[in-house]
Order: structure tokens, then sequence, then C-alpha cells
């Protein structure tokens, strides 16, 4: 380990990365989001013409990533309340971890073909 | 004027064990406040910050969970939206709430989180601030845009 880092490697660290990172990447999003939609009030083609992109093959790869962001946040996060709130919390921080990685997977395999397979139909044709 | 019992040296010289130095017992209790930097108040708008974090993340995976399921995965997921779809759910006022809930802990469990990073990765006093300013300026026009557009929401717009 290098000196004058609190930075203690493992499953405990990077975990706690990424949750900072998807939590970021989320909120970022969120801004977007709320401006797109705030269009309903400019009228529908504005609104439709914006969501429209969101249906582009390319954005669509990009949901997938806010999809896996969210999940891992969500899930990661319960597993931080369990550790918080739960007795047995600190003891099974580690197979908490595996449990999460592993629904998570899980969960973005059965998330492909809805939200990937409309741009694979439209790349691909039907 | 009498003698005193016990003369004061100045020295521990004198003691010994028949003669033991009285005990200076340790404190029982921390003072209330950790560090004098550390008022009270604050430390508690932290607490209560961190409380909220937990309970609006519990909230916000199954409100968040759902909204993706509806918007990206069922019924044609994201090619079915549309102006008329979003009319469609917030003519019902359960939706609306949903989405207003949502818009709100989102936002605020956001706005905190990013705080935090800021307070860690910002070391200089002036750059901290002024992120912060700009982070709750950003937090604050987002909320009441939002809230805004789903109060204001009208269907026959055109």
């Amino acid at each position: 380990m290098p000196a004058g880092t609190l930075y203690r490697g493992r499953e405990g660290m990077w975990s706690w990365v990424a949750h900072r990172v998807t939590g970021v990447l989320i909120f970022f999003f969120l801004f977007v989001h709320v401006l797109d939609t705030a269009l309903v009030r400019v009228s529908p083609e504005a609104y439709d013409d914006v969501v429209a992109t969101y249906k582009t093959p390319i954005v669509s790869l990009l949901e997938y990533g806010l999809v896996a962001a969210v999940l891992f946040h969500a899930l990661n996060g319960l597993r931080v309340v369990a550790v918080d709130f739960w007795s047995k919390g600190v003891r099974l921080q580690k197979p908490m971890l595996w449990t999460v990685v592993g629904i998570w997977a899980v969960l973005m395999a059965g998330a492909i073909y809805p939200v990937l397979g409309h741009a694979a139909r439209e790349l691909f044709g039907s | 004027m009498a003698t005193t019992d016990v003369e004061l040296t100045g020295s521990t010289a004198a003691y010994s064990a028949d003669n033991p130095a009285p005990l200076i017992e340790a404190p029982r209790a921390r003072t209330p406040r950790a560090t004098p930097s550390t008022p009270r108040i604050r430390a508690n708008v932290e607490l209560y910050g961190w409380v909220f974090m937990r309970l609006s993340g519990i909230v916000l995976a199954v409100l968040v969970v759902g909204h993706l399921l509806i918007q990206l995965v069922l019924d044609g997921g994201v090619s079915k939206v549309s102006f008329a779809f979003v009319a469609g759910r917030w003519a019902s006022p359960f939706w609306q709430g949903w989405d207003l809930l949502m818009l709100w802990l989102a936002m605020l469990h956001g706005a905190n989180g990013l705080r935090t990073v800021i307070n860690d990765y910002a070391e200089r006093d002036g750059t901290r601030f002024w992120l912060k300013m700009l982070l709750y300026a950003a937090t604050v026009f987002t909320v009441l845009l939002g809230t805004l557009v789903i109060f204001t929401f009208d269907p026959n717009i055109r």
C-alpha cells in the first residue's frame, strides 16, 4: 500500500468507488432528464422530437449503461443500509457485495432484450 | 499558629509506599463537543443528512426501478414514449404523485451526495464554496422546474 493514503483496496473500497461514480453519473443524467421532460410544457412536437433521440441505437446503448448504473447504485445502497442497521451487516458485507453483483448481472442480462432490442431491430432490420 | 499536617514541597520525592501520592481520577465522560470547531447544531445536520440518505435511498430504489420498468421495459420499451404517453400517465394523480416524490427525493439525495463528493475532493476553500453554491442553485432550479411541469401539465396545450 502506498504511504499517505486512506484507500485500503479490496471489495469494500471498490464498491465505495463504484457507488460514488454511479451516483454522480445518475445525478447528471437527472438534470438532463428533468429538462427534456420540461419540454412537454413547450409543445408536443418539441417533446417528441427530443424523445426521438432517446430511441436511436447509440442513445439506447447509453440507456443500457444508465440502467447498469441505477441498478448497481440501488442494490449496493441497500447493502450499505444493511451494513449500517443490520446486526450481522458488517460481518456479511463481503458476501452481500457478491450477492449484489450476482443480482445485478441477472437483471442486466434480462434488460438486454427490452432496452437494446429496439436498437438492434433498427440497426439490423427486423 | 498551628503547623499544618501536610507540607507542600512541590516535589514527589517525599511520597513512598507508606505515604502514597494522591490519585487523580481520569475524566469519566467526554466533553459535549468533540472539537470546538464542530458546533453541535452542524454535527446534527450531518446526522440528519446521513439518515436521509438511507431512508430516501430505500424509497428511491422502489420508485426508480419501477420507473425504469415502465419507461424502458414494459409495453415496447422506450419506443412507446411520447407526449401522448406522458399525458396518459399524468392524467392519474397516483403517477403525478409518484413522479413528484421521485423528483424531490432523487434531487435532494443526489445533491447531498454531490455535496459530499465536493467536500472530499475540492481542497481550496473558495473552490469548495463556489462549487457548492453552483450545486445548490442547479438543484433548486431543477426541483422547482420539475414541480412546476408536473402541476401545470396541460394535455390540450395544442
